[in-house]
């Protein structure tokens, strides 16, 4: 397959021609993904032989994968440790600080009473302080992997912020429940 | 093929060779082709100076099939050999359709195998519903190649976005079927989506409410330099206008103490309610005379209020959908700019008075909600074809439903979650559960719910040959792949030891190619000499676009080559022109491929340059804009 014509072999940050850090500036980053999306995306080759739309189908995947893996904090947090040679343990490490094990099972009595009282409001109450708390997390995160470069630390944000994503999950899904 | 991918955005094919292209809208009711005319898109009528083809095919015997408008017409007079919106049955089995006294047909209830869509008896024989759907779509092409005066390249055709897998695909062999090159397929509130934000200019996040005569969809755009992203979709693939139809004959049962109507009787009243639907939105009152095959008079009238009351849960259906897109968008009404009515039923004014309350605001309705799909399908048509005009613009489009697989315990796990931009892929891997099994069996499915008996089951393969090892230490690598028509395909691989086992899933209810080919032939459409000469003619054409892209390319960006390359390719591009003088079609085919592999590199050279020219061209803007 020697069409490729963007190199698999490049990091996403080179992709999109961003500096490897946390911090991002997600404005740029759109902006980048979508001109590049307008030279590679699988509708510039629709006039062209099955060849031809197989290789744009592939990198398109390829740009889309990079753009939603870097958008994420939590998706990027990983795939920087991971470049980084750290893994983030998530299903393996499961020794978390009792305080912290605490308020997940308390959140999550909250979403499951809000959900049997129907109460809309109450979730989205719950939905705003949960995302107050991961935004406190990911800032922790930008400190532990730009500046100190404390991977081991920021291994175990990821963790936590696995537990923030997981809630949030959770929250929809009640929200769901409450329309049916 | 190589060259040719680096034809530029914005950069046209030579104006000479304008492509013909269209877009299709095969509706539940009714169905459209439209195509880009002089830069504008344009509905085409038939002769009779009709645009909208009643999508209604009545089988008369063997031969001879009546499409469109005199198939509605005389629906009562044989209304199981009268197939109507057939489109809710594509891509679904009988369980899929519930009540089926509800409709006067004859269904096929044979022991049909995992995954196989309904069949309908007819005079013609037994008919799947991607049969019928291939008469309406022969019905457009004709049309269309008629008003145009040549042959199609290919077509466009939309979809609800809240189709799933196997309605895509049973969408795709139809157009097949009906001989179009499918370029892609399209979500019709996307396409609505085009279609008016092309013609206002508009910027900012949008909502398309698209009610149909079938299906519900609604899509949360967001509008931005010439990009169409789609955030988030959500639907309802069996609620649209003939549910309200379905309403009114409920009532008519029940006000008359009617029960168990024959056919006629059935789709006699279906187009008394039908009529009387669509009478409601102007008037107060309609009035519903009608006369039965045993003599009975029905005389009811029906009022607005009356009429609202008995949909108003229908409407409120839509509602549902419409947070949790938003809620998927991220998003909260208020920061909606605004909303697009799509699909003849959004007339009623009651569903545009809900609409409106949801949304805080006034939705717009100034294109003719019945035309506005066709027409942004023509857009998109043209612009797949290379028909390039001077504004470059860009569809990033989702898929609407999580796919996953089937693990222990009937359990579905997503692999691609609902609203992932397309294309996209993702790979997993699964191992054994036993020791020494050689064989697993890969189930794949679509939905969010979950179990798996809850989701919908697109196919089940077997992987077979995993070399015997203990539970646990096979590592079974799947790979799903969503291509840019939201259609899917799965691979596996056993990755554990240096044995490799892969498979390409079809879908089990999708046409295989050999099938589509026997039944293009059976139907008498090509015969063996048509076939060849096509075939011929596809490569000749594609021999001079070919050609003339690699000239343009050399004299564009021959500076990216040493010497020695370029003459290899200048020596190709001879041969090819050589080959063109005979009529040989495997020759012209071998010079291609020898013409587009000695293009390979240069094609990577000129797709590195266009998208680091493409990048650093924001950044320059970027700067500018802060200055």
């Amino acid at each position: 397959m020697s069409a490729f014509s963007l190199d698999f072999q490049k990091t996403f940050f080179q992709l999109f021609g961003l500096g490897q850090s946390f911090h991002l500036d997600t404005q740029l980053l759109e902006r980048q993904y979508r001109a590049m999306q307008m030279v590679v995306h699988p509708d510039k080759f629709a006039h062209l032989p099955d060849a031809e739309q197989r290789v744009a189908m592939q990198q398109a995947t390829f740009v889309n994968e990079a753009y939603q893996t870097l958008r994420s904090p939590l998706r990027r947090a990983r795939y920087l440790l991971k470049l980084n040679g750290v893994d983030t343990q998530e299903e393996t490490n499961t020794a978390m600080p009792m305080d912290f094990l605490i308020a997940q099972m308390e959140w999550r009595e909250a979403v499951k009473e809000a959900q049997q009282a129907r109460d809309a409001e109450l979730l989205s109450e719950l939905e705003t302080r949960i995302q107050a708390e991961t935004a406190e997390l990911e800032g922790q995160l930008a400190d532990r992997i730009d500046t100190e470069k404390n991977y081991a630390a920021a291994a175990e944000l990821v963790r936590k912020l696995r537990f923030m994503e997981k809630l949030a999950e959770e929250i929809h899904a009640a929200y769901d429940e409450i329309d049916n | 093929m190589a060259l040719l991918q680096i034809s530029e955005p914005g950069m046209s094919t030579a104006p000479h060779q304008h492509r013909l292209a269209v877009g299709i809208d095969l509706g539940t009711t009714n169905s459209l082709v439209a195509t880009v005319r002089n830069g504008i898109s344009t509905v085409l009528n038939d002769e009779q100076g009709r645009a909208m083809l009643p999508s209604v095919v009545r089988y008369l015997d063997a031969q001879n099939i009546l499409v469109g408008e005199e198939a509605q017409r005389t629906q009562s007079e044989d209304p199981t050999n009268t197939i109507s919106s057939v489109k809710r049955f594509m891509g679904r089995g009988l369980a899929d359709i519930g009540d089926i006294s509800r409709f006067p047909y004859r269904f096929l209830d044979d022991s049909a195998p995992h995954g196989a869509q309904v069949r309908l008896r007819t005079v013609a024989g037994a008919k799947s519903p991607v049969e019928v759907s291939a008469e309406i779509l022969k019905m457009l092409r004709a049309r269309a190649e008629a008003s145009l005066g040549g042959e199609l390249v290919g077509a466009v055709i939309t979809v609800p976005a809240y189709f799933d897998d196997a309605q895509r695909q049973a969408t795709k062999d139809a157009a097949r079927l009906a001989g179009l090159n499918v370029l892609r397929l399209l979500n019709e509130p996307t396409a609505a989506a085009i279609a008016y934000g092309l013609d206002n200019g508009s910027e900012g996040v949008y909502a398309v409410y698209d009610l149909g005569g079938g299906t519900f969809d609604i899509s949360i755009l967001r509008l931005s330099r010439g990009v169409f992203e789609v955030l988030s979709t959500n639907g309802d693939s069996a609620l649209g206008g003939d549910d309200f139809d379905h309403r009114i004959y409920c009532w008519l049962l029940e006000k008359n103490a009617l029960s168990a109507l024959g056919p006629q009787d059935t789709r006699l009243l279906l187009t008394q309610a039908r009529t009387a639907k669509e009478q409601l939105t102007e008037h107060a009152e309609a009035r519903i005379t009608v006369m039965l095959s045993g003599g009975e008079i029905i005389d009811n009238v029906l009022s607005q209020a009356a009429f609202h009351e008995m949909s108003n849960n229908l409407v409120q259906r839509t509602l549902q959908p419409m947070r949790r897109a938003l809620r998927d968008a991220g998003l909260k009404v208020q920061d909606v700019n605004g909303v697009v009515m799509v699909g003849g039923a959004t007339r009623m004014p009651q569903v545009q008075r809900a609409v409106g309350e949801f949304f805080a605001q006034t939705p717009l309705t100034n294109l003719d909600p019945d035309k506005v799909v066709a027409l942004g399908a023509a857009i998109q048509a043209n612009l797949l074809a290379g028909n390039r005009g001077e504004d470059d613009w860009l569809l990033l489009d989702v898929i609407p439903l999580s796919l996953g697989l089937e693990t222990m315990g009937g359990l579905a796990e997503k692999l691609i979650p609902r609203n992932s931009t397309i294309p996209t892929a993702r790979a997993q891997e699964f191992t054994t559960y036993k020791d020494g099994q050689t064989a697993m069996s890969i189930h794949v499915v679509q939905g969010e719910r979950e179990l798996v008996s809850d989701c919908r089951s697109l196919a089940k393969f077997e992987l077979r040959g995993i070399p015997a090892m203990v539970a646990g230490a096979a590592r079974i690598r799947v790979t799903f792949q969503v291509d840019a028509d939201g259609l899917l395909s799965v691979a596996a691989r056993e990755m554990g030891s240096g044995v490799e086992a892969m498979i390409e899933v079809k879908p089990s209810y999708g046409l295989s190619d050999s099938e589509i080919t026997r039944m293009l032939q059976e139907s008498g459409q090509y015969a063996k000499e048509d076939m060849q000469a096509r075939a011929l003619r596809e490569q000749q054409t594609e021999a001079h676009q070919l050609i003339e892209a690699v000239q343009n390319a050399l004299a564009q960006d021959g500076d990216l080559l040493v010497k020695a390359e370029r003459e290899r390719i200048v020596e190709q591009v001879q041969m090819l022109q050589d080959s063109l003088q005979q009529t040989d079609a495997a020759l012209l085919k071998r010079a291609i491929t020898n013409l587009n592999d000695a293009t390979v590199s240069f094609a990577q050279a000129r797709m590195d340059k266009s998208v680091s020219r493409a990048l650093a061209g924001k950044n320059i803007s970027e700067l500018e804009v802060k200055s």
